[in-house]
């Protein structure tokens, strides 16, 4: 890099989001002095305005593609897909984490900062090119999750759900940092093009080892940020702990950008050596799926039985990514759009329906709610057939297309264990279905309180989209397609 | 815009209009049901217009129309002789569900009918797909409303029985979505005709494992839904803890996907595996036959019998199919109509009993034509029919189905027949059992005569079965063209051919013959 380099208008286009965003982020802290204690509302105002600012932003930036920061990052259609979903997933966060917040008495401007940063890290892993910058992102990111995690300070369950995260999330980085140490020293280079080029032609077969233990070392600290297996085990108990709000952001944001980084490092920087990493990847998928659709088998507490499934989601995602192609690349970005929608719609549920201290979320305490709110019933009921995969949803489509790429890339043994997976799936979802619907109204229903305006507002958006999705498919698949064509 | 595309989104819009309806007012929305689902059973006569002065045996009233870009879905339907009968059994028996179900579900009546009517739409739908892609969408979509109907109006064990419905039918039909994915693969297409005349001409080539084990993943998916024995065991269950409305739903239509599906896509497509698998598909529907016959006669709840006895009556349908022959074909769906007219009337009148006694065992029955002629009566022609006494509905499709049988493997008849005569058994003794014998005051006292409601609903279907059994040709050259269409490319191949029949006959013939 020149030592007098001044970036140019489309430099700073390129990363306007993140900076509208980390402005915003600092706006709201410091306006929190000046705000009355009845006046709550501002910051999620003005955190809103700052994300619709940055959507914008994200979505002009794409009118300017190309590499900015002597190549540190890339702004591609792949890039914008996640920009765009990540700070739509923090929109919908903001809007179903007020009410909550007021309820346990915890409303202030460090939530909305937090929320905003990690957001802000989770744009940057989109759009990093360079091991540097998926690190700096992923830490960004992950930072303010920690904190998110333990949000409700002086409640048992998040301080642990917080310092587990934060323990074993450190060490996984740790391995991610090893990892990207070591393919410096083998390759000279931590940006993904360059390494590209390196594994294209690396030398001597020792090179094509070493390069392979990094991408091993790599592998380990993606596959904890994405909970897929073996390194799943924290999520049940994080996302348990967690406040719900944080919960729904937690399992569709961080696990999309993360899911990001992971498909562009392995598909551009490592794609030359697709077969020595390919088979790790194809045995962490069939083991994701089924570790998680089964021990969400016995789960009694909605939050953790979400978080299995959870999961199992990240398992069909690593099928796309094992199908190693450009519609798996499609088929995983759809997917995870899906996901992240009839998540949300879920866990939004979950957050109005807990009521203070998180007295109700045994699946058992939704007894009822058909009958009493048919409403909040049906569009729950939307996003869960999502979630087993019935057609017409976005969750159907998403898993055809992706066991799709499976079977053109031959993997046909995967495709039907992962199928057969998915309607084992269909028994725990269909029991949150019984409870709610052929159950008589229990407590929990009884003294349902009216939905905010927030949460009726995610609600609604959720499971529209998941039906609009399902419906026409095309949509959002068309970009996809087109923008999974990554620089190499 | 088809008088089909009509028949197929018009439940959809009235479901959708239910949805908008004031939850309070339930008479309105069950007047709404039954006008719509009425007004469709009207349009949907007008589906019979293309097929009333010839019998084009192909595809008519087609729509083909992009969904899906890429991969390239396409909104594709049309229908022929085999799924005409099958979309206007489904739009008759929907307006009579309505009816059984106008009293006696008094909780939650905007979402029930709602259901029923999202339920015609998807069963509508999977017999008039033909992009494979579509057809996975109906499959799918009208499992969810009955999964709701089951469980949510239904009896004492009604969780149990609807989650087992649900996981069987959607473990089958994952692994033909793997078929399906996996055979667009090859093709580059979902669009049935197309693969169709690919895998005819040679165009795309699939190597016989292959076809074995895509025919397989087909075949588990239609076998149990149709269902074949040993695949069966969610059907009982699930027939007696439903309401009326869904087991008459269940029986009479949800079942005809299975067996339309092994006629429409397992057999045409994959005919060498067909053929090769026929020897112990057949087995499995015979023992089928004979053991749902034995278990129906051992049965203290009338419900169970009548699924039972559809066990054994779906067993003659895919005999019919394997066979192979003309007579078999048309037997088979002219008994999955047959089934569907005759026991969907038996479980009305089941659920007529169930409405006076609030009882499903056999034994708080007895003399009931006393203080009933009338529903006796009509109890004894449905059952009559059912066990297909000749000049009714049933007869003529068993006797089709044993025809066929008979020219490829005469044993396969004789172990059938015994079906046959074991339907008599176990129904006259039900009937012996429910109606005659000495009255009980509690029958005596509840057991009021049919009411005009409920003669609104049973009558046509007994006009049907007299019709079905004696007019014939009404349904059956439209099925046959079709039918024919099937099975010709399947006959040409003689090499795979385990024995053909040795002089097939003309289907008229046959008919002259059949009455």
């Amino acid at each position: 890099m020149l030592a007098n380099y001044l970036p140019t208008g489309d430099d700073y286009l390129r990363i306007l989001p993140e900076m509208i965003m980390t402005v915003g982020g600092t706006l709201v802290l410091l306006i929190e002095p000046l705000v009355r204690q009845s006046k709550r509302t501002a910051y999620t105002l003005l955190s809103l305005g700052v994300f619709v600012a940055a959507l914008v932003a994200a979505i002009e930036a794409n009118t300017m593609p190309g590499l900015s920061f002597s190549n540190m990052l890339i702004v591609d259609g792949f890039a914008t897909f996640f920009r765009v979903l990540v700070i739509g997933i923090g929109i919908l966060s903001v809007l179903s984490a007020t009410e909550y917040l007021r309820r346990e008495h915890a409303d202030s401007a460090e939530y909305y900062a937090l929320l905003l940063f990690s957001v802000t890290g989770q744009c940057v892993m989109a759009t990093a090119n360079e091991l540097i910058m998926v690190f700096i992102g992923l830490e960004i990111s992950s930072i303010a999750t920690y904190v998110l995690a333990g949000y409700l300070r002086d409640d048992k369950r998040n301080n642990e759900a917080a310092l587990k995260y934060f323990l074993l999330g450190s060490f996984a980085t740790a391995f991610l940092l090893y990892g990207i140490a070591w393919i410096y020293g083998t390759t000279g280079s931590t940006n993904l093009v360059s390494i590209h080029n390196f594994l294209l032609t690396p030398g001597s077969q020792r090179n094509v080892t070493l390069a392979s233990v990094a991408a091993a070392l790599m592998f380990v600290g993606f596959a904890f940020k994405v909970s897929a297996a073996p390194f799943q085990i924290w999520a049940p108990d994080v996302y348990q702990g967690s406040p719900a709000p944080v919960t729904l952001f937690m399992s569709a944001g961080p696990k999309a950008a993360a899911f990001a980084v992971f498909i562009r490092v392995f598909m551009t920087a490592f794609l030359p050596i697709t077969n020595r990493w390919e088979p790790f990847v194809w045995s962490s998928a069939l083991l994701t799926m089924v570790i998680g659709n089964f021990a969400a088998l016995a789960q009694t507490n909605i939050k953790r039985m979400l978080a299995y499934s959870s999961i199992a989601h990240a398992g069909y995602v690593m099928v796309a990514i094992a199908a190693g192609s450009q519609i798996g690349i499609a088929a995983a970005m759809f997917y995870l759009a899906a996901y992240a929608l009839m998540n949300i719609g879920a866990f939004a549920v979950v957050t109005y329906f807990s009521r203070q201290g998180e007295k109700f979320v045994n699946i058992q305490d939704m007894a009822g709610l058909g009958l009493k709110q048919p409403v909040t019933a049906a569009l729950f009921a939307i996003c869960l057939l999502s979630l087993i995969g019935v057609p017409l949803t976005a969750g159907f489509f998403g898993k055809f297309y992706i066991f799709k790429a499976a079977l053109d890339s031959h993997l046909v043994w995967l495709s039907v264990l992962g199928l057969l997976n998915s309607a084992v799936a269909a028994y725990y979802y269909l029991r949150i279905l019984v409870v709610m619907y052929m159950q008589e109204p229990g407590e929990a229903a009884l003294s349902a309180p009216p939905m905010s305006p927030g949460i009726r507002m995610t609600l609604w958006a959720s499971a529209l989209g998941t039906l609009i999705l399902g419906i026409f498919p095309s949509l959002l698949l068309n970009f996809a397609q087109s923008s999974s064509t990554l620089v190499k | 815009m088809t008088v089909l595309n009509a028949v197929i989104f018009l439940p959809l819009v009235a479901f959708l209009f239910i949805l908008v309806l004031p939850r309070e007012n339930a008479d309105a929305i069950r007047r709404f049901s039954l006008v719509a689902s009425v007004a469709i059973f009207l349009v949907s006569l007008g589906l019979i217009a293309p097929f009333w002065f010839s019998n084009p045996g192909k595809f008519v009233l087609e729509t083909d129309t992009p969904w899906i870009s890429s991969p390239p879905i396409h909104y594709h339907v049309a229908i022929d002789g085999i799924s005409l009968w099958l979309v206007i059994l489904t739009t008759l028996l929907t307006p009579m569900c309505v009816l059984v179900s106008w009293r006696s579900i008094d909780k939650r009546v905007k979402e029930f009918f709602a259901f029923l009517l999202l339920l015609e739409f998807g069963l509508i739908g999977v017999f008039c797909a033909l992009d494979f892609f579509l057809f996975y969408v109906f499959w799918e979509v009208s499992l969810v409303p009955m999964y709701f109907l089951i469980g949510i109006w239904g009896h004492d064990r009604r969780i149990y029985a609807t989650v087992k419905f649900f996981l069987y039918t959607f473990t089958g039909s994952v692994l033909m979505l793997v078929g399906i994915i996996y055979l667009y693969n090859q093709a580059g297409t979902f669009d049935y005709p197309k693969i169709l005349a690919g895998l005819q001409s040679g165009a795309i080539n699939l190597a016989y494992p292959v076809q074995l084990l895509l025919f397989l993943a087909f075949f588990i998916a239609f076998a149990i839904k149709v269902p074949l024995f040993p695949v069966h065991t969610w059907l009982p269950d699930a027939h007696v803890e439903a309401p009326t409305a869904g087991s008459v739903m269940l029986a009479s239509v949800m079942l005809k996907m299975g067996t339309y599906g092994l006629l429409r896509f397992c057999v045409p497509l994959f005919p060498a595996a067909a053929r090769n698998c026929a020897g112990w598909i057949v087995t499995l529907a015979i023992i089928g036959i004979i053991y749902g016959a034995l278990v129906a006669m051992v049965q203290p709840n009338m419900k169970k019998l009548v699924a039972y006895s559809s066990v054994s009556h779906l067993g003659f349908v895919v005999l019919g199919i394997f066979s192979f022959t003309q007579q078999g074909f048309d037997g088979a769906v002219y008994q999955m109509l047959n089934h569907g007219v005759s026991t969907g009337a038996l479980f009305i009148l089941v659920g007529f009993l169930y409405e006076r006694r609030h009882s499903l065992e056999i034994a708080a029955y007895g003399g009931v034509a006393t203080p009933a002629p009338h529903l006796s009566v009509v109890f004894m022609i449905a059952m009559l029919a059912s066990i297909g006494l000749p000049m009714l509905n049933n007869f003529i499709g068993e006797y089709l189905v044993l025809q066929g049988a008979a020219l490829v493997y005469f044993r396969w008849t004789a172990f059938a027949a015994v079906g046959v005569i074991l339907s008599a058994c176990y129904m006259l003794w039900l009937y012996q059992r429910v109606f005659f014998g000495r009255v009980s005051d509690d029958v005596r006292h509840h057991m009021p005569d049919l009411n005009f409601r409920e003669y609104a609903i049973i009558v046509p279907l007994l006009l049907l079965m007299v019709w079905m059994g004696t007019f014939t040709q009404t349904f059956i050259p439209a099925i046959s063209s079709s039918n024919a269409l099937i099975l010709g490319p399947i006959d040409a191949r003689r090499d795979i051919h385990v024995r053909a029949s040795p002089n097939p006959t003309t289907p008229e013939k046959e008919l002259a013959r059949a009455r």
